[in-house]
């Protein structure tokens, strides 16, 4: 699962039978860092967000288990929350390099 | 390495703490941008290293919810990784 940003709404009329009233919306993955990554995508939107939210994605199958009434239906994004709040620490705090030999970690 | 709060979020993932995990580089590995947001299943706090499921049908199993949407679980505190040194 991954962070992401609405950037805009995608309106088709004519789309994939099943996926009618399903609302899609443009979204920018982005990483910890809310710094964009790789290009827009379009993602199946079951918790409402609006432009410029933070939301949280899920990808492959598990989009489509996430409509309200999961059906087959071909999704590989979808929105299943809105973050409100968001906190992260710096890379600085962490030992985030595994060396040869035994790693400790508690 | 970070907290995620959704209150309006899917029914699955409510009452469950949503964390940002940073998969750990080996020595001499440069650092890569592959961060990703788990579903804690242990307990996990800020700082902990874990051991996470990111596949969905497993996924699924963990929380015991056949039709769960979620990929990532985290299933495991680890204390210690012995890494060979051949």
């Amino acid at each position: 699962m991954l962070l992401g940003v609405v950037k805009g709404t995608a309106v088709c009329t004519i789309k994939y039978p099943g996926t009618e009233g399903l609302k899609f919306l443009v979204v920018q993955p982005v990483n910890k860092k809310l710094e964009s990554v790789g290009l827009l995508q379009i993602a199946v939107d079951t918790v409402d967000a609006g432009y410029g939210d933070l939301c949280v994605m899920v990808r492959s199958r598990e989009a489509s288990l996430a409509l309200h009434e999961p059906k087959a239906v071909p999704l590989d994004l979808a929105l299943v929350g809105v973050v409100d709040q968001y906190q992260i620490r710096p890379n600085s705090e962490f030992n985030l390099v595994m060396k040869r030999g035994s790693n400790s970690y508690t | 390495m970070g907290t995620v709060v959704t209150t309006i979020g899917h029914p699955h993932y409510k009452s469950r703490r949503l964390l940002v995990v940073q998969p750990l580089a080996l020595e001499g590995d440069a650092a890569e941008d592959d961060d990703f947001i788990a579903l804690d299943n242990t307990q996990a706090g800020i700082g902990d290293t874990v051991l996470v499921l990111r596949e969905g049908t497993g996924a699924r199993q963990v929380l015991q919810n056949p039709q769960g949407c979620v990929i990532s679980v985290i299933v495991g505190i680890v204390d210690t990784v012995n890494l060979e040194t051949t």
